[in-house]
Formats: structure tokens, sequence, C-alpha cells
């Protein structure tokens, strides 16, 4: 049985320990009954490292106590820490993650020599003009016409696609991705979008409909628009 | 109170000088007062095509620097009263104006002149930055090639960022063959992409090119089809609705009756 006031649980699952912190008390007392814990095992030498999740509760704990606790566990140990796992996250961190999801509305016209920067995914109600350039961390949609460049995942989402009404870029940009338009004149697309393919390790463009295998999270898009 | 309208275009040699100069004679000929300004320090062409080169005695860098007065540097036109030239000066540099000073010099000739028509040089350095500075309108001229219409799209998304009405397009040198043949972009295409309205076409005439080398603006000829078209430019900035000139040309009394009775010809 578990004594009363024991603020920590370890617990054995196939995936490694997981190291159950009660949420009440303060945390120097749990770093006190960790060190506790842990001085009563040696480890042996080449034994293969556990992985260990951290349940946090309702406990918010700032970097620089992540940090302590991965040095108390990690260190001398063959224990790692995978994952913290916190009911609660701070507000800037929030408001970041928000940011970073949100769908922003933006009606321009991206004229040449204009950079559009964002976070987050880009809706574009008007067009990117040859010379013209839209970046942002997440997936552009342009309603109007696609001309200049685009550049989706900006911050190395390789998943981030680039779809418009009327497509006839200049360049497309999918993290570190580059395509370019041909060299001959040529056409452009209607409804279409473009992504990078793993098996071709490209961008390509195709219709609009394939998204929905391709990428069955962007349905999120969908699902905040309706939620406003 | 009058009203200031930069013609401007980003790339060099679409036709600013000649469209100011042409648009200023013809307003002049609608018996308004029209002030030209030639913001193009260093190379001044605008006196050249008026005419009025030999006049010069004073210009706008003596304006700004006050060795003379504004009144002093204005030239009279020959053929109009009321049409005025403010020239360039031909030996210092765009950096010899300031923004400060060309809003003072504009907001004086406001006062006495109902348009005031500043030809701005080529380029969106200095001297453009001057050319726009005291301008309530803007009109962009681009004509039917890439390289002038990426341009002007640059200089509409500069005059955006400005406190001015929205700019007005011209296009200019418009050869109807080559834009029928798909050589040349179809004004349709270039609406789209500049996404402005349009005040004019232009058609690419020979005539253009012979009166600016005699020193008499195109609109003063009656006839050609350039001259027409700077003449409807003018009465739209005034105000007046006037249908885009035909691309065509004028067709024979023999060639409409044909196209009356439907026979191809």
């Amino acid at each position: 049985m578990l004594e009363e006031n024991q603020t920590i649980t370890i617990k054995g699952t196939k995936d490694g320990l997981t190291l159950v912190i009660d949420d009440r008390g303060p945390f120097e007392d749990v770093i006190d009954e960790l060190t506790d814990k842990f001085s009563e095992y040696s480890p042996k030498k080449d034994e293969p490292v556990v992985p260990v999740t951290v349940k946090l509760g309702n406990r918010y704990i700032n970097d620089r106590q992540k940090q302590q606790l991965r040095e108390l566990i990690g260190n001398e140990n063959c224990f790692k820490i995978e994952f913290f796992d916190s009911n609660v996250i701070h507000r800037d961190e929030a408001l970041t993650w928000k940011e970073d999801s949100d769908v922003k509305v933006i009606n321009r016209i991206v004229r040449s020599g204009q950079i559009l920067e964002n976070v987050g995914d880009l809706l574009l109600i008007g067009d990117v003009n040859p010379g013209g350039k839209v970046i942002t961390s997440g997936n552009v949609f342009v309603m109007g016409n696609l001309l200049g460049i685009a550049h989706a995942g900006a911050n190395g989402d390789r998943d981030a696609v680039i779809a418009a009404s009327y497509m006839k870029p200049s360049q497309l940009r999918i993290a570190d991705y580059i395509s370019r338009a041909p060299d001959y004149e040529s056409e452009g697309v209607y409804m279409e979008c473009g992504f990078v393919d793993e098996k071709q390790d490209k961008i390509v463009i195709d219709r609009l409909q394939v998204l929905s295998h391709k990428r069955k999270d962007i349905s999120g898009f969908e699902r905040r628009m309706l939620n406003g | 109170m009058g009203e200031a309208i930069v013609v401007t275009s980003g790339k060099g040699g679409v036709g600013k000088t000649t469209t100011t100069a042409n648009i200023g004679t013809a307003l002049a000929l609608m018996e308004k007062k029209v002030c030209l300004i030639d913001t193009d320090i260093g190379l001044r062409n605008l006196d050249v095509i008026m005419g009025l080169e030999n006049r010069i005695i004073y210009d706008i860098v003596d304006v700004i620097e006050e060795r003379c007065k504004l009144g002093q540097a204005l030239i009279k036109d020959k053929r109009f009263d009321d049409l005025t030239l403010l020239p360039a000066a031909q030996t210092s540099d765009k950096s010899a104006v300031t923004t400060d000073g060309m809003q003072k010099i504009i907001q004086e000739l406001k006062q006495t002149y109902d348009y005031i028509i500043i030809d701005c040089p080529a380029g969106i350095e200095q001297g453009f930055q001057n050319a726009i500075a005291g301008a309530d309108k803007a009109i962009v001229i681009t004509t039917p090639e890439k390289s002038s219409v990426r341009d002007a799209d640059r200089i509409v998304g500069l005059l955006e960022n400005e406190d001015m009405d929205p700019p007005k397009l011209i296009i200019n040198r418009i050869r109807n063959h080559m834009m029928k043949n798909g050589d040349m972009l179809d004004i349709d295409d270039i609406i789209q992409i500049l996404s402005i309205d349009l005040t004019g076409i232009v058609l690419d005439d020979d005539d253009v090119i012979k009166a600016s080398n005699s020193g008499e603006p195109v609109s003063l000829q009656g006839k050609s089809k350039a001259s027409v078209a700077y003449r409807n430019i003018a009465r739209r900035i005034l105000g007046e609705t006037v249908p885009l000139q035909s691309l065509e040309d004028e067709k024979g009394m023999f060639k409409k009756m044909k196209k009356f009775f439907g026979i191809r010809s």
C-alpha cells in the first residue's frame, strides 16, 4: 500500500517507466523525495536505457525545473526522460500554439517586391503577383491567382501544403524543398495544390481532391472555419 | 485649390515624360491652368519635348535652394498662356531635392493652378520619393510588356502605402496587330494583374516621336490616334466619361457597308 503523504509513484509499463508526481506540495519536496529514491538505486553498467514519462497532473514546471529533473533522473542512472505530461501549459506557450494553428485571413494583393510574412496557416483573399512572395510557417491557401512565390512550412514543416484557385507560380517552396516553373511557357492550373511527395522526394502539384488522402489532418482547417 | 497628379512607371522609357507633356497640353487646350514639373534631376527631358529648352534660366533646384523665387523659374509655354513648366536641373543630382522642398513647391503652385502634373524619374529611389511627395493622385504608365508590367506592379504597391487615391493606369505603346496575335500582353491581362482602374490606352504612333523631336506635343495635332488618346485621358481627368478608343483602324465606307450586310471581307 502507498503511504498517504507519498508524492511520487513509479509505475513500470511496457514502454518504460511512468513517474507520477502528485501535483500538491512544493517542488522542493519532489526533488528531495526523488533524490532519496534514486540514491537507493545503483545501476549496473551496460544496462539498457529506460525511457521515462513524467506525469505532472495539474502542476506547471518551467524549463529550469525540467532541466533539474532531467539531470536528477538521467545522470548516472540508465534513465532518460522522454516526455513531460502536464495538464497545464504556460500562457505564452498557449498563445504561440494558438498562433501556429490559427488561420490568418488577409485580404490584399501581394504585388511585385512585396513580402507577406505570417505564422500559422494563411488564407489570402487576393492575388500574389509575379515578384511577390508569401511566407508562412503553416499552410498557404490563396483565393486568387498565385503567380509569384509561395513558401509554406517555412519553419521546416514538410507536411505543409500550398493551394490556390489559380496556380502559375514562379516558385513553390515547402520547408526546405524548392520547385520552380518550367522554362517553357505553360498554362496555369485551376484549383490545385502543391505538397511534398515523400516517395518522389520533391514538390508535386495535384488536384485539390488528392489532399484529403494525403493530408488528413488538414481538415482541422475546415473544422476551425466551422467553429469560427 | 488645384490637384497634383504624378505620372510614374518604375521602368524607364515607357513614356512618362511624353505622357506628362501631352496630358498637360490637352488640359491646357481645355482652358485649364496647368503647371508641369520635371523631377528627373540630372536627366531632364520634359523641356525638350515641350520645345522650351532654350528658355530655361532657373530650375527647380534653384527654387529649393532659394536662389530664385518660384515664379521666376516657371517657364510660360509658347502656345498657351495658362501652361507653364518648372524644369529640372541638369547639373545637380536627385539628392539636391528633398520631399519637404517638393511639398512646399506643390502647395504653393496649387494656389494658382488647376492641375499640376509631375513627371517622375525612372526607378524607386529618392527621385521617385520626391516626385510622389506632394501628389494627390497618381497615374501609372505601362507598356504591354512583361518587364514594364512587373515594374508598374511594384510601383502600385509602393503607392498603396502613400496617403493618396488608388492610382490610375495608362497602357502606352499598344501595337494592335501584336496584341491580336498574342505577341503582346492583352489589355485585360494587364488590368487583371495590376487590378487598378484603366484611365486610357495609347497606341504606338510614329507621330509621337516626330512631335517629340520637333518640340510640339502630339496632342496638338488633331488627327493622329495618340493625340486623340491623350485628349481623351485629359477629359477623363476632368471627370467626363469617355469610351475607350477603338484599336481597329478606321474602316472605309465600303467595309462598313459590308459589315452592315454581314458579308465577310
